[in-house]
């Protein structure tokens, strides 16, 4: 089975037009990769998608608006596979 | 439908909030602006317009299903076919469903069919955002009133 990291690599990769080997952990998905936010729409669909789950995207944007957060904290791959594990992981309401 | 003011739906006939779909009727004009140039001695609804009806419907059902709060604007379109013509006089049936509630935009898959023909289809995610400016807003409530709709907001 997939990583995380390997599913959500290749969804950049394929709703991207970004080639797969310059898509590693450390990658910032907008500011390295250069993802804008349309694209990141695309990106969002098919990892909701394909984990079954819905990412607080405007959350996420607004403790980095509010300056409650990095960036990176979401946007860096690694990181932003943390937070999808841990949106899987969690209970789905009744 | 009023081509020339982006009036593209007549009426709505039904939001089922469970399916989470909008069903909605329109009625091709005889005449329009648009088919002095699209085309001269054969007029056909342009396919641009075609979507734009699709992405009113989408809209309109967003807006429903998120009680007026934010405005649907369309992102993108993909798998986009328009099937045959569409023409002056012709009656359209438009539906639209939300396939996905996504966290600030939704995807919605959406057809035009007249007499049970399919004539268009599009795959299509639209990003929700507050309302930019109130007349915006005023705007849609209205149209959503024009529609019949809106006492369902």
């Amino acid at each position: 089975m997939a990583s995380t990291f390997e599913t959500v690599a290749d969804i950049i990769a394929e709703t991207s037009d970004i080639a797969r080997e310059s898509i590693n952990p450390d990658s910032h998905i907008m500011k390295d990769l250069g993802v804008d936010s349309l694209a990141f729409l695309d990106i969002a669909f098919e990892i909701d998608q394909r984990f079954n789950i819905q990412m607080p995207i405007e959350d996420w944007m607004q403790n980095v608006n509010q300056g409650g957060q990095d960036s990176a904290e979401y946007f860096v791959l690694g990181n932003l596979c943390r937070h999808i594990d841990a949106l899987v992981a969690k209970p789905v309401a009744a | 439908m009023r081509l020339e003011y982006f009036q593209m739906l007549d009426r709505v006939d039904e939001i089922d909030r469970e399916a989470m779909l909008i069903r909605a009727g329109s009625e091709v004009p005889d005449a329009s602006p648009v088919f002095d140039g699209h085309f001269p001695g054969h007029a056909l609804v342009p396919g641009v317009l075609l979507l734009e009806t699709m992405a009113q419907a989408s809209g309109y059902l967003l807006l429903a299903l998120d009680g007026f709060k934010r405005m649907p604007f369309l992102a993108s379109a993909k798998q986009a076919s328009f099937r045959a013509f569409v023409v002056p006089g012709d009656r359209l049936d438009i539906s639209a469903r939300r396939i996905h509630d996504g966290s600030g935009y939704a995807v919605t898959q959406a057809q035009i069919s007249r007499g049970g023909e399919v004539v268009a289809d599009a795959q299509l995610m639209l990003r929700l955002v507050p309302f930019p400016v109130s007349a915006l807003e005023e705007h849609v409530r209205n149209e959503g009133r024009r529609l019949g709709f809106l006492g369902e907001a």
